[in-house]
């Protein structure tokens, strides 16, 4: 292959105009147009990954990437990499994105890494190239309906501790308003567990008639969808979608933004097509009818989910909430509503920890709650199931323990309402 | 080289095991069931082989109930044929029988190498490979942990106490119990079992039980604790002065 060699003229004319100075160079091939690009042909040609082909390398992305601020990672560098030969497929980048959106809200050229990334994801899971933590999930998904690996036939054993009637649609046998699909780490995970019930003793407050799919519900697969596994996101929504359409319902209210994602995207290509809400989006239009008990005189600082926010654009629901909680004070972090940090845990990155620790200085959640404490708050409030574990987590890691208190919406209400007698675990 | 994997698919500890108190018995119909791991190696054993000096893998089950997944699943691994040994079965059937059951399917046949895993959690025998070689007359070892076929000849490995590690040559056809696989097991993606579930067929051979000598099983049941650990609460002084005080009781305590 011919190298690159010196293109920059004195003076060059183009179309009969004179154009002097080092910039006529634009009209001339340019140096990265001359690599072999067999390796960047090869990974556009992957349906969904065509877009990474149109990056002009401006690096916008680079600069709101939160991989970046932690690792040697962006879409622009991915990109120049592919251009370089290295292909996405054996390149640990592949893995290090948690499909954040925020490369995609500021790309002048669309390049969209929220469908590059499971299609090409997907074909190294086919070329069994993806790491092993990931694949235990997909299988504990795949067997248990659980990405945790816990057993399906408990995932209703969280109702019984909720002190109110939490009714599973088998058993009520009548049709219900709201369907509640609590999903996975609200269901098993003891942190999720106390957010759900607190949810549940919200709805028994609000006279809501609700019911939950209980043992019949598994995990709404988006994030495995995300991380490459589209046969497994099938499988489950085809499942949940049977087992909805056995009941009826008004509408469905998820706890989770990444059901919420799929519920609103993805189930209705494949035939389940339900009106949704987020809970906060379900709780902020019945504020009036909650009466709130108890004050909570604390600095609180929102994190919005990449899912309910950057993703679905609702970013006000989950304020209101919090604005209605007396004695609160909200303050928000540098990174909030549409810049909002990444907690580390969407697009398949919750079950990836091991594998990211090798490619990255900390943890997304860790820098995360760091910023939370440079604001100065109590209270970290989150509103995705992923986040109190990651953040909890975090805050220890990082040397906060007892410095930060990571709650989530409902059980901020919960205990202002006078449901529950705690609000801070730590 | 025609290669055969028995697979079985055995309790899934994820769950309790429902005992029926008063009889003792195992409740087999409430139980969910998963490949089990050892069989697992010895696919992937068989499949690594196959990628590295050509061979055709059959994978074959005896179907006690959950069957048509875990033979996918292999399919979609590299698997060339799936076979289902249908009958009468449940997942009580003892190895013995199994192992006859197997052998009656596997004697006509001219496979070169048979593998299964080392033993299975729902037995502990470890007796299937060693009953089907003795059934076929062929040549058997087990608790084997790396296997290769060049030509006729089948190469292993066995290790033992004191850090030996015996290889070994035995000519085929032969019935090797795989302990370990030299890679993990690999991951079929959920995409490609479903599109084999759909597009391949398994072979269905119906198989009659033979009488054989048996073991009678009196009950299962847990076994009792006798005593428990002793969870040291509180802050760590606290912590630290129930360590002294036990350190005292066991008179472990110097000066």
């Amino acid at each position: 292959m011919q190298k690159a060699k010196a293109i920059e003229l004195d003076v060059a004319v183009v179309d009969g105009v004179e154009l002097s100075g080092s910039w006529n160079r634009m009209f001339e091939p340019r140096a990265i147009s001359e690599y072999d690009i067999a390796v960047l042909d090869e990974t556009t040609a992957i349906p969904g990954a065509e877009s990474l082909g149109y990056c002009y390398q401006c690096g916008k992305c680079t600069a709101v990437c939160p991989v970046d601020t932690v690792g040697d990672y962006s879409p622009r560098k991915i990109f120049r990499r592919t251009q370089l030969g290295v292909s996405l497929v054996d390149s640990p980048d592949l893995w290090l994105c948690t499909t954040c959106r925020n490369c995609l809200r500021v790309c002048p050229k669309e390049v969209n890494m929220i469908q590059i990334m499971p299609a090409v994801r997907e074909r190294a899971v086919l070329d069994g190239k993806a790491p092993d933590e990931l694949l235990t999930a997909f299988e504990n998904t795949a067997r248990y309906g659980n990405p945790i690996g816990e057993s399906p036939r408990k995932r209703a054993e969280w109702a019984k501790t909720a002190g109110v009637m939490v009714p599973v649609m088998a058993q009520k046998k009548s049709p219900v308003d709201v369907l509640w699909f609590v999903e996975c780490y609200p269901a098993y995970h003891p942190r999720g567990k106390q957010a759900s019930v607190a949810l549940a003793r919200l709805l028994n407050a609000l006279n809501v008639d609700f019911g939950i799919l209980g043992n019949e519900e598994k995990c709404a697969g988006d994030s495995q969808r995300m991380a490459g596994e589209r046969g497994l996101f099938e499988m489950l929504a085809e499942h949940n979608i049977k087992m909805l359409s056995k009941y009826t319902f008004n509408h469905i209210v998820v706890t989770d933004p990444h059901a919420y994602n799929a519920f609103l995207h993805e189930y209705p290509k494949l035939g389940g097509d339900w009106p949704v809400q987020h809970y906060t989006q379900y709780l902020a239009e019945r504020l009036s009818a909650l009466s709130f008990v108890r004050s909570i005189p604390r600095r609180i600082t929102f994190h919005d989910p990449c899912y309910l926010g950057r993703h679905n654009g609702e970013y006000d629901a989950p304020r209101r909430l919090l604005t209605a909680l007396p004695g609160v004070e909200l303050v928000e972090m540098g990174h909030c509503r549409e810049t909002s940090y990444c907690c580390g845990g969407g697009g398949g990155g919750m079950w990836l920890d091991s594998f990211t620790r090798d490619y990255t200085s900390e943890r997304l959640s860790e820098k995360r709650v760091r910023e939370a404490i440079e604001y100065g708050a109590d209270i970290l409030a989150v509103t995705c199931p992923y986040e109190v574990p990651r953040f909890e987590d975090a805050v220890k890691s990082t040397g906060n323990a007892g410095k930060l208190a990571v709650m989530d919406i409902a059980e901020l209400l919960a205990y202002s309402v006078g449901l529950t007698d705690e609000y801070a675990a730590n | 080289m025609r290669i055969a994997v028995l697979l079985k698919s055995v309790p899934d500890l994820i769950e309790d095991i429902p005992i029926d108190e008063e009889s003792g018995e195992i409740l087999y119909d409430e139980m969910s069931y998963i490949p089990s791991e050892w069989d697992d190696q010895a696919l992937e054993e068989a499949l690594l082989i196959k990628e590295e000096s050509g061979a055709e893998v059959t994978a074959i089950t005896v179907d006690t109930g959950e069957s048509d997944t875990m033979l996918f699943t292999a399919l979609a691994k590299g698997a060339d044929h799936g076979v289902k040994l249908v009958g009468d079965f449940d997942p009580s059937l003892p190895n013995r029988q199994r192992a006859h059951i197997f052998s009656q399917y596997l004697g006509p046949q001219s496979f070169d190498l048979v593998l299964s895993g080392v033993q299975a959690i729902d037995d502990i025998d470890g007796q299937i490979p060693g009953l089907v070689a003795g059934i076929l007359g062929w040549p058997h070892a087990s608790v084997v942990t790396e296997v290769r076929a060049h030509d006729n000849r089948v190469i292993f490995r066995q290790e033992y106490a004191g850090g030996l590690v015996a290889e070994i040559k035995v000519s085929t056809p032969a019935v090797i119990g795989v302990q370990a696989a030299r890679k993990p097991p690999r991951y079929a993606s959920i995409a490609k079992v479903r599109q084999i579930a759909k597009s391949s067929q398994l072979e269905e051979v119906e198989m009659s039980i033979q009488e054989v000598p048996s073991l009678e099983i009196l009950r299962f049941y847990k076994p009792i604790a006798s005593g428990h650990a002793e969870m040291i609460d509180g802050d760590v002084d606290e912590a630290v002065d129930r360590i002294i005080e036990i350190l005292q009781e066991h008179n472990l305590m110097r000066g």
